[in-house]
């Protein structure tokens, strides 16, 4: 088993690096495979979508950030041809979501966020009915779900009922399923949502994996380093708005600088940071103070070398701290 | 006055539709032994207690012994029965808790294809539920003629009737629990009032129009009773006309409810 593992892991290397060569052409051009122009969608009175717009080229990874209820998941109905549009345009590799729906659905793979596996059937045979819908003829269906389930390092299951599968176990079963149709797009709606971190960095392989081999990501997440590690470039919407786009590290660099200070609170420890950094946002986080002072790096830590503070502490900005800022810290239902 | 246009509007299919149905039939064959039986076991139970223990109380009905009269009936009664569950409670399970409508229309497969697979599953489950009892009531040696090989076909499209009605149920009801409205209201009258235990005949004549035009059952009881006594008179072809003008209107509406209900 282990040779054959390994085997396959080779094969998939080589693979990759023809890929490679492949998508970094494709790249330079930026073919843009979905295209969204003032992308609206209203459900009553409340609009979840208002007036998007935003490109994902052919070959990256591209996610949707944002609290819960920002109108992520209606985005991802709205490209898979689900949900129909309230305004707007919408297409995908030139068609249509209004008109294309059937060719759409063929080429895209969804991963939804709501576990709906079908608990009638075993792992295999899931996979085997899915492909069915796509018209996937027995045999290739068959060869193809054998190939997927190592893949998704679920071999040992095939012949159990979806029921007895822990949670990690079906996510990997649904991204397993999303791959049936080889499809050129992928859309992963919170893939990690739940699961553990053995279980998530699965995933992230897997993900990868596909992008490698020039399948196009479009995933949503409010987890920022996953959309750190997975994505090429993000967009971060609240309230059915982008509020803002860019590449991760981009975004950190312009929004929060490259380096964060936090010390233990205290009002003398404020009042020291405010006079030192006079240009820098100081936010009171618990129990911490951040210091968002956008100087070079080692500035941060010269000033510790001056001053004693307690339980201070200089880490590396993330994404996090970027959200934070723009969406608030209030909470969202 | 568009809502109802919408409501109407007939669905374009595929023959993605066997898909649906195949998926289903998948299901069934992998328990089909626990299927079975009861099936089997409850056109006995009524043949024994209603037709040997009341019907010896009864007298004979247009010259039929009674055990004859309502064995047809008890054909009848399984192709509503086992559509009608089939298309609310089972369907209900898969689109509401399952989420395997969800899961499918992600695919090249269709709401409205969704749908007529259910449905056509549900005239399937018909079939094979009345062609057991219609089995049962022949081992019974109460079918005299035998035009009763022409039922089969007849339990499809009374599936496909039950089924459809079904299936508009579902897409309105807001939960599972809310399927005992139509079952007493709907089901159980009809199972009672459509001729199957007594003749039409014998209600009032109001009752009696009514029973033939707003009842779905009796339309199928009376198509079934024929073919099973030899007995063709015009009228069943009223009452296929009935079924055959009734099925498509439900069929449509049922698509059409579901579409609201599920696309967002």
């Amino acid at each position: 088993m282990l040779t054959r593992n390994y085997y396959i892991f080779i094969k998939q290397s080589t693979n990759r690096k023809q890929k490679k060569l492949h998508t970094g052409t494709i790249l330079m051009k930026q073919e843009n495979l979905v295209e969204a122009e003032n992308l609206t969608k209203k459900f009553g009175d409340l609009v979840a979508v208002d007036g998007v717009n935003f490109e994902i080229f052919k070959g990256e990874s591209f996610g949707f950030l944002g609290p819960n209820g920002a109108g992520k998941t209606t985005i991802m109905k709205m490209i898979q041809s689900v949900s129909p549009l309230t305004g707007g345009k919408l297409t995908l590799a030139g068609m249509d979501v209004t008109e294309h729906g059937r060719e759409i659905k063929s080429i895209v793979g969804v991963a939804p966020q709501e576990d709906n596996l079908d608990p009638d059937f075993t792992v295999f045979q899931n996979l085997i009915v899915y492909a069915r819908y796509f018209d996937i003829p027995k045999e290739k269906a068959k060869r193809k779900a054998e190939e997927l389930l190592k893949f998704v390092q679920l071999e040992e299951k095939r012949d159990v009922i979806i029921t007895s599968l822990s949670g990690g176990m079906r996510r990997r079963l649904i991204l397993a399923r999303a791959l049936v149709n080889e499809p050129q797009i992928l859309i992963l709606d919170e893939p990690t949502t739940g699961l553990d971190p053995q279980a998530r960095h699965l995933i992230w392989n897997k993900i990868q994996n596909m992008q490698k081999q020039g399948v196009t990501v479009i995933l949503t997440t409010h987890y920022m380093d996953e959309a750190a590690q997975l994505c090429d470039r993000i967009i971060i919407m609240d309230n059915g708005k982008i509020i803002e786009k860019g590449k991760p590290s981009e975004l950190v660099k312009k929004h929060v600088g490259e380096e964060v200070l936090e010390v233990l609170y205290s009002e003398e420890a404020r009042e020291c940071l405010k006079q030192t950094f006079p240009d820098a946002r100081i936010d009171v986080v618990g129990d911490k103070i951040q210091v968002f002072a956008h100087k070079p790096r080692g500035v941060l830590a010269k000033v510790l070398e001056e001053a004693s503070f307690k339980g201070a502490l200089i880490r590396d900005s993330n994404l996090e701290d970027v959200f934070l800022k723009l969406a608030g810290r209030s909470l969202r239902d | 006055m568009s809502d109802i246009v919408a409501l109407l509007r007939v669905p374009k299919l595929s023959s993605r539709v066997w898909k649906v149905w195949m998926r289903n039939k998948d299901v069934f064959m992998k328990t089909y032994k626990t299927n079975f039986l009861p099936s089997l076991l409850e056109p006995v139970l009524y043949l024994l207690a209603l037709g040997f223990g009341l019907g010896g109380f009864v007298q004979p009905i247009n010259g039929e012994p009674y055990i004859n009269f309502i064995a047809p009936a008890l054909v009848a009664v399984s192709m509503m029965f086992s559509s009608f569950y089939e298309c609310t409670f089972a369907s209900f399970v898969r689109m509401y808790f399952q989420k395997t409508f969800d899961a499918i229309i992600a695919t090249p497969v269709t709401i409205e294809e969704v749908i007529t697979g259910e449905i056509l599953w549900g005239a399937t489950k018909s079939l094979i539920n009345s062609s057991i009892v219609l089995g049962v009531i022949f081992a019974f040696g109460v079918v005299p003629s035998p035009l009763f090989l022409l039922i089969p076909p007849v339990s499809f499209l009374v599936g496909l009737l039950f089924s459809a009605i079904a299936m508009c149920f579902t897409a309105i009801v807001p939960n599972i629990d809310s399927f005992n409205y139509p079952s007493f209201l709907f089901i159980t009258p009809m199972f009672l009032l459509s001729g199957t235990f007594f003749p039409l005949t014998s209600m009032p004549p109001f009752l009696q129009v009514a029973a033939q035009i707003f009842l779905p059952l009796t339309n199928a009881v009376a198509v079934t009773r024929s073919l099973a006594l030899g007995n063709i008179q015009l009228s069943i072809l009223l009452n296929l006309a009935w079924m055959l003008i009734v099925t498509p209107i439900f069929f449509v509406l049922s698509i059409n409810l579901m579409k609201k209900r599920l696309i967002k």
